[in-house]
């Protein structure tokens, strides 16, 4: 590691309370390992490896959104010049992957759905993988697959889940169009809506949305030593070691999977990407293969965010207090499950918002269509519904003439209350606090620039679960020791998806160790060689292996202190860590080094291997509101000034402030990057991002038709940081990767609202929208 | 497909290659140089990420064939630093944070390398301008724009760079 600069300057971090406050590195603004590599682009991305006699692979993908496969000639296509492999799903040896979701408690059971690595005889969506090539180049493997003959017969579609759902409608699976089905019943919401003063109706709908990370799916396999399949890709999740010798019916400990640093993911490197059609072809052809995915191609037929219909009936009180929520959710799968019954659930259990609100109702479906698969986008259903609840929020307060901030902080949830499934809330909840901060930050309203513009001002809070649900019993892992020259070696199978993942853990250990963060190197992602950790998914990672680092190195540190009080002839409480070396209270110090020594002569271990279990449970019965389904919940409060042209309609962004109680924020530069980049990704849900899909087929496949924000789209996102210290990650972290995607689509509809009276209920906030509201069209 | 030979300057080192005609500069920078740096995030012209500079103007290298860079002379990320001593820029991004994952990074550094030549002290709103060509889906922008800004008063400071 270099040793230039450690420390950026300091800026807008809240003064914490109840917090440990000794702390060296932990809560410092540190410039992280991994930078000095981006600027000089010395990282090596999955696409940047080359391996020698590499071939090329490429996926040949469905035209049609619904079709028979009546045959498959590639006779042609093999003949060509530097063709090496062609694998159809006869030549999968496990063609079908199953995904189980424990805890469906309804009609629709237990479910087991599955997913084709290539299409056998049906497709289900455009873009569907059918076939595999590999070849000498990348064009030769392009043309061979254009030249392999499919057959389809075309099959009515379904494209619309409520129509998915209707008697007679095309069956996308054998086993119905139903995929999942979730219930919430808590208190009784028919007598709660009778002492309701007012009854606000809500429907609106949300868009697919594409993940639109700048790298491409990428990587490579190859057969390393001993016929270890080897496969270095960009993943949020190296487990899916385990998925590739499924499909190759080969043991798991065959199947190593190095995990690249990621050009992002945000869930859309969740599911495997090209990991398995890599392995399927190296292990066919014996060389290394390469692929990556075009944008086209990654816009085409990667899983996107689920568009739901969201139909609300929320009641209150004069004095504002909310006394029953009726919902109603449907999204829409596309033709897998991959992980949408989860993805509801999580919609399920957010749905009523981070309110106190006595008589609830979710009744949730998720229906297979003949559209491109939806799956996990950072925020994984608790997003959608937010601009559900927080438009009901602001619609509410409106006809009671409370302040949004009013409003919320009558209805916040506080520690104690118990959520619409039945889980207590044990930690605190800073949402007052934040809904003032964020609304107070906005500072003075922006004079309008000209007499048809207008100013308005939203409010939007959420919460959004981090860690697993409880009862996947999830862990991490990760091993802490230290060199014989004092360095210090973190080993942790955590995917660095861009967020600082690895940087993190460095502090940690660092800090308890009592070293210098430069003396301390970092080895990630690596399913052979480094300890699982888990998926860097859920905005799990740092508060898992956070937890499992801090475990380890602590646990080092009491092993290696323990022997330096042996060698120093004192108590063990009479020495500490310190500047690389033992000191005692006495004042005298051992050079880490000598410790080390002297723990090799004595049998000692330098190194530790921590596991971290979160908080596990037994799946409940969401309808029968039974218990805990999360460890813990991320607060937070976005407040939105927009500037709104009365005659055309466009919506500008001039301020947003995002705040959110991070617990404790271990490296705050991370901390703010994840809440600026995420309010951004919010900001582009809001207004301009939306994967048109028409009868199944995607028009948006490049940058130029889907569209993201750019630096002239969106405001300088104000960050603020409130540490409650109240998180269950290490020193009292919560996770941040998540939820600051959540509120600004709903802040922005309700600043719009605050502007010019037009209430917006379909996402994206577009000047078409606001122009037919309006009347301008 | 028909080949040509080419000669020109990358990074200031002369190079001289026999590639397929239609080979995009960029696959030739990262395939016939191993020069990696330069990521491909789109290639169609739209996201930034492959800019480098040709005879000193940001081009997207996947919009160009290399046989059409004959007698160019061609900076990639790779040659923005001397030795060990990072180009102000690459220190501004570096010390700001100015990056997450870091794969749009290269985009920005050489996108900004030719503006801060022709605008040596921008405002927020002209740095927004001059990077709107180029997608970062990480930051939000923030922290780019203030790795910005601080390149531009690094730069001011150093005199006039190479």
């Amino acid at each position: 590691m270099r040793s230039k600069p450690t420390r950026a300057s300091s800026t807008d971090v809240a003064d914490a309370v109840g917090l440990e406050r000794d702390l060296r590195l932990v809560g410092q603004r540190v410039i992280r390992h991994d930078a000095r590599d981006k600027v000089t682009a010395a990282t090596a991305f999955a696409a940047d490896w080359a391996m020698p006699g590499m071939l090329h692979g490429v996926v040949l993908r469905s035209l049609y959104p619904s079709a028979r496969i009546k045959n498959i000639d590639a006779t042609r296509a093999a003949s060509m010049p530097g063709v090496a492999a062609i694998m159809t799903a006869k030549d999968v040896p496990r063609n079908t992957l199953w995904t189980d979701v424990p805890g469906q408690t309804t009609a629709v059971g237990s479910l087991r759905a599955k997913l084709h690595v290539l299409a056998e005889d049906r497709v289900r969506h455009q873009g569907e993988p059918v076939a595999l090539v590999a070849a000498e180049t990348e064009e030769q493997a392009r043309e061979a697959a254009e030249a392999i003959a499919v057959e389809y017969e075309l099959l009515p579609g379904v494209f619309d889940p409520a129509q998915a759902l209707e008697p007679g409608a095309p069956r996308v699976h054998e086993e119905g169009n139903l995929l999942a089905h979730w219930r919430v019943c808590h208190g009784d919401v028919a007598a709660a809506f009778a002492r309701a003063a007012v009854v606000i109706e809500g429907d609106y709908r949300t868009q697919f949305v594409d993940a639109a990370y700048l790298e491409p799916e990428s990587g490579v396999a190859w057969i390393d030593s001993d016929g270890v399949i080897t496969i270095r890709v960009s993943t949020q999740v190296i487990e899916h070691f385990r998925d590739v010798a499924e499909v190759l019916n080969v043991p798991q400990n065959r199947v190593r999977i190095i995990g690249t640093y990621l050009g992002g993911g945000f869930g859309g490197k969740e599911d495997v990407t090209v990991e398995v059609y890599l392995g399927l072809l190296a292990w066919k052809t014996g060389r290394p293969v390469k692929m990556v995915w075009s944008r086209q191609e990654s816009l085409l037929a990667r899983a996107k965010r689920h568009p739901f219909r969201l139909r609300y009936r929320t009641g209150a009180l004069r004095t504002g207090q909310i006394v029953a929520q009726e919902i109603e959710l449907l999204a829409d799968a596309g033709g897998y499950a991959y992980l949408s019954a989860l993805v509801l659930l999580y919609a399920t259990v957010t749905a009523a918002g981070p309110y106190r609100v006595p008589a609830v109702s979710v009744d949730a479906r998720v229906a297979y269509t003949n559209n491109v698969p939806t799956s996990a986008m950072r925020g994984f259903g608790a997003m959608q519904v937010v601009f559900g609840y927080e438009s009901q929020m602001e619609r509410v307060a409106r006809a009671l003439g409370l302040s949004p901030v009013e409003m919320r902080k009558i209805n916040a949830l506080s520690r104690g209350d118990t959520l619409p499934v039945g889980q207590v809330v044990d930690t605190h909840v800073a949402l007052p606090e934040l809904a003032e901060r964020a609304w107070a930050a906005l500072g003075e309203l922006t004079p309008p620039r000209a007499p048809h513009v207008k100013i308005g001002r939203g409010l939007a809070c959420n919460f959004q679960p981090y860690g697993r649900i409880v009862w996947l019993h999830d862990w991490s892992s990760a091993w802490v020791g230290f060199e014989m020259d004092g360095s210090l070696v973190v080993r942790s199978g955590v995917p660095d998806v861009g967020g600082g993942q690895a940087s993190s853990l460095c502090q940690i250990a660092a800090e308890v160790l009592g070293v210098p963060l430069e003396q301390v190197s970092v080895y990630i992602a690596d399913s052979a060689l480094t300890p699982l950790a888990g998926t860097t998914t859920a905005s799990r990672q740092l508060y898992m292996s956070g937890n499992a680092v801090l475990k380890a190195s602590r646990e080092l540190c009491e092993q290696l202190l323990k022997a330096a009080a042996a060698v120093l002839g004192v108590d063990r409480d009479a020495v500490g860590l310190a500047d690389s070396a033992v000191r005692t209270a006495d004042g005298r110090s051992l050079p880490l080094p000598e410790l080390l020594h002297a723990c090799s002569r004595m049998g000692v271990p330098r190194s530790h291997l921590g596991v971290y279990h979160a908080p596990a449970g037994e799946p409940v019965d969401l309808e029968k509101g039974a218990g805990k389904v999360f460890p813990d919940y991320t607060y937070g409060a976005h407040a939105a000034e927009v500037e709104v042209d009365t005659e055309t309609g466009v919506v500008k962004v001039l301020k947003l402030v995002a705040v959110h109680d991070v617990g404790r924020a271990i490296n705050p530069l991370s901390v703010e990057g994840q809440i600026q980049g995420g309010a951004v990704q919010g900001l582009g849900y809001a207004l301009m991002e939306d994967v048109v899909v028409e009868k199944g087929i995607n028009m948006t496949t490049s940058f130029a038709s889907y569209l993201i924000p750019s630096a002239v789209d969106v405001p300088d996102v104000r960050a603020i940081v409130v540490e409650s210290g109240e998180g269950l990650g290490p020193f009292g972290a919560r996770g941040i990767g998540e939820p600051p995607i959540g509120p600004p689509a709903a802040a922005v509809a309700n600043a719009i609202e605050d502007a010019t009276g037009a209430r917006l209920s379909v996402l994206p906030l577009t000047s078409e929208r606001l122009a037919r509201a309006l009347g301008l069209m | 497909m028909k080949e040509r030979t080419i000669r020109l300057t990358v990074n200031g080192r002369p190079y001289e290659r026999t590639v397929e005609v239609r080979k995009t500069l960029a696959d030739f920078l990262r395939e016939d140089l191993d020069l990696t740096g330069t990521h491909l995030g789109c290639e169609h012209g739209v996201c930034g990420a492959c800019t480098v500079v040709v005879n000193g103007e940001a081009v997207r290298s996947c919009l160009l064939f290399a046989v059409q860079l004959e007698g160019a002379n061609i900076l990639t990320v790779e040659g923005l630093a001397d030795g060990d001593n990072l180009h102000p820029i690459q220190e501004a991004f570096w010390e700001h944070h100015g990056l997450q994952c870091g794969f749009c990074t290269p985009g920005f550094l050489l996108t900004l390398y030719c503006f801060l030549k022709e605008t040596p002290r921008p405002s927020e709103a002209e740095i927004r301008e001059a990077i709107s060509g180029n997608l970062c889906r990480c930051t939000g922008y923030h922290n780019i724009v203030i790795a910005a800004r601080a390149a531009a008063e690094k730069l001011a400071s150093a005199g006039p760079t190479p």
